[in-house]
């Protein structure tokens, strides 16, 4: 049956329609957007189809060529997982019907090339998410993070030289995520991750786990951008075309942290996690400064897709402090917000799509009179800016919520103070940018200039950009007003029983 | 001391590659010089990985001439473990797609800079 083999046709269909959209660009270039759409659309089908049968069956393992583990690949589908599934690829969907105007508008003559990526950005995602088995985890990875170098190069000025940097840094974070694989092999003799689980436990006592482990986490930290090693963050993903940064922003990161849960909490036991290192420490003070760090580099910020990145750089820091509380509620929080901010990161990078293709600037100052222009797409910005202030029922308060419990039931009083001391930061951003979009400049202020006179007509985006941009915000809101049964019928499953 | 150096040489060779790659990668000015670190240091983790599958007077995991008299390995403690270096043709692969990614994003550079210098490109950029 083809629901049965659903875990395969997930990664499949991407893979194979990403090959053959150079073949439909030759026949018409217009129909590769919507090749891209009809492939996008059918993975998150069965994606949903998957979660589904997650749901009602427990986990799916589905051996791929029917070698049985741990010889032959397997994908694995648990709970954490299959929301997983579905976030990237109903992201990817939203993305690549935003893309219309834009990629037409922002690369002419390259969008047959872009959707290809595009695509293999997308394989790369899911076959990260997807697997059981760590090589082929580097692998995914790979292909994620090679998709990922190119749409960022297609961008503005500057656009090639940050792509180079991030191939550098990226590079070497894969390497120390495939070093770490070749240290668990030496001792353990298998790759594939439920396997190693039981294996691992006999032999904690021995360095070379300890430095199989160092390597994993500095590796995945490196493609999170979790604080000291996100210098490749901001320049690539502002300097990338909308499109793309709308597409790699909101998952690239989140990607990166599950693969960081998934080492932590499936492939290493937890008590060792936080036991044998001070792991858990070290990762919640670097999630700290990230979360202050990132929201005050914010603040120094006029463009506002610069401002964004930085705040992807500080909703980083609140994922892995919600992974190094190492608590229930921390870690509930932490992968409700992965599900939240990627929610709310697409909605904000849609938006700035939207805002260049139509008032064609960046700049917050230059924002005077958008609400009038384009007042669909402003209300979407305020409520997106709400929920990353994390105000009541938009989903930011939730992942925030469970957060600032972790914090207390470990005792951290600090981490708490940090998280409230953010919210208002975040505030002060999004209400300078509120600020400039909404309010008229006084008389005194506009003198010189001839606004006065004139009549600002309303130019609102186009309707393939406006359906996303709310059906992100339509999600923003059904996430946080669903917040207690996504966590009861997904997340309780996915954190450790022992917490 | 001289058993833990000599002994375990290979993973001296290897640390020692990986340093020479990281060193350019970080300190060399020149686009190119810091691809062809990368290279190295990638090289490095390919002789990681060939090195753990090696066994002394270990032959191939192959039973060639089925029928014929001669050497024949046919336990695991005779043949050198073959997955490792499978492996690393899938890196091999892998890092191959990268230097070609990076080599194009160089060549785009280049186009718009006419250098290949890291200083002087942020100059012209800005």
């Amino acid at each position: 049956m083809i629901v049965e083999q659903s875990p395969a046709l997930i990664v499949v269909i991407p893979l194979i329609c990403a090959l053959a959209t150079p073949i439909v660009g030759l026949v018409r270039k217009e129909w590769c957007y919507y090749w891209v759409l009809l492939s996008l659309l059918a993975a998150t089908v069965f994606s949903i189809v998957t979660m589904g049968r997650v749901l009602s069956d427990g986990t799916i393992r589905y051996f791929l060529g029917n070698w049985d583990p741990p010889y032959g690949i397997e994908y694995v589908i648990d709970h954490l997982n299959a929301m997983m599934l579905v976030l990237i690829t109903g992201i990817s969907f939203l993305v690549a019907f935003h893309s219309k105007e834009s990629v037409a508008d922002e690369m002419p003559g390259r969008t047959v090339f872009f959707y290809t990526v595009f695509l293999l950005q997308v394989t790369g995602f899911i076959g990260i998410v997807i697997t059981g088995d760590v090589f082929n985890l580097y692998v995914f990875l790979e292909i994620a993070s090679l998709a990922g170098y190119a749409l960022v190069a297609i961008g503005e000025d500057g656009a090639p030289l940050a792509s180079f940097r991030y191939i550098i840094l990226g590079t070497v974070g894969a390497c120390f995520y495939l070093l770490g694989v070749g240290y668990l092999y030496m001792v353990t003799g298998s790759l594939n991750m439920l396997d190693l689980a039981q294996l691992l436990p006999e032999l904690y006592h021995s360095k070379v786990i300890l430095v199989a482990f160092a390597f994993f986490m500095v590796g995945v930290a490196v493609k999170m951008a979790l604080f000291p090693l996100h210098v490749w963050l901001p320049d690539a993903y502002t300097k990338a075309p909308s499109a793309s940064s709308a597409l790699l922003a909101p998952l690239m990161t989140k990607v990166a942290a599950y693969v960081m849960i998934r080492i932590m909490f499936t492939i290493f036991e937890p008590c060792f996690s936080m036991e044998m290192l001070p792991v858990t420490a070290v990762l919640s003070w670097a999630a700290v400064i990230a979360i202050v760090a990132g929201a005050v580099m914010a603040l120094a910020q006029r463009d506002l897709k610069r401002m964004l990145v930085y705040i992807l750089v500080s909703e980083v820091g609140y994922i892995a402090l919600g992974v190094g509380l190492a608590n229930r509620n921390g870690l509930t929080g932490s992968i409700l917000h992965i599900l939240n901010d990627a929610c709310m990161m697409m909605t904000l990078f849609l938006i700035v799509g939207a805002i260049v293709y139509k008032a064609r600037t960046r700049t917050i100052a230059d924002f005077r009179f958008l609400h009038r222009k384009m007042p669909l797409t402003m209300g979407a910005l305020v409520i997106a800016g709400l929920s990353v202030i994390g105000i009541p029922p938009t989903c930011g308060f939730f992942s925030k919520w469970y957060l600032i419990l972790g914090a207390v039931d470990a005792k951290q009083w600090i981490f708490a103070v940090v998280l409230l001391l953010s919210s208002l930061l975040n505030a002060v951003l999004f209400f300078r940018v509120i600020e400039y979009a909404y309010l008229e400049p006084r008389a005194e202020d506009a003198h010189g200039h001839d606004d006065e006179g004139v009549i600002i007509r309303m130019e609102e985006a186009p309707v393939t950009m406006l359906l996303p941009i709310y059906a992100g915000v339509a999600g923003i809101f059904l996430f946080g007003i669903y917040s207690g049964e996504i966590i009861s019928t997904l997340i309780q499953y996915a954190v450790p029983t022992c917490f | 001391m001289l058993e833990f150096i000599v002994g375990k040489y290979n993973f001296w060779i290897y640390i020692i590659l990986m340093m020479i790659g990281f060193y350019a990668m970080i300190a060399k000015n020149n686009l190119v010089k810091k691809i062809i670190g990368m290279n190295i240091f990638q090289t490095s983790i390919i002789l990681f990985f060939i090195s753990i599958a090696y066994k002394k007077g270990g032959t191939l995991p192959i039973l060639y001439h089925a029928h014929a008299h001669g050497e024949q390995a046919y336990s695991v403690a005779e043949y050198i473990n073959p997955l490792p270096h499978v492996l690393m043709l899938t890196a091999i692969v892998v890092m191959v797609a990268t230097l070609g990614v990076a080599l194009a994003i160089v060549i785009m550079i280049y186009r718009k800079y006419h250098t290949l210098e890291e200083d002087e490109i942020l100059k012209a950029s800005k």
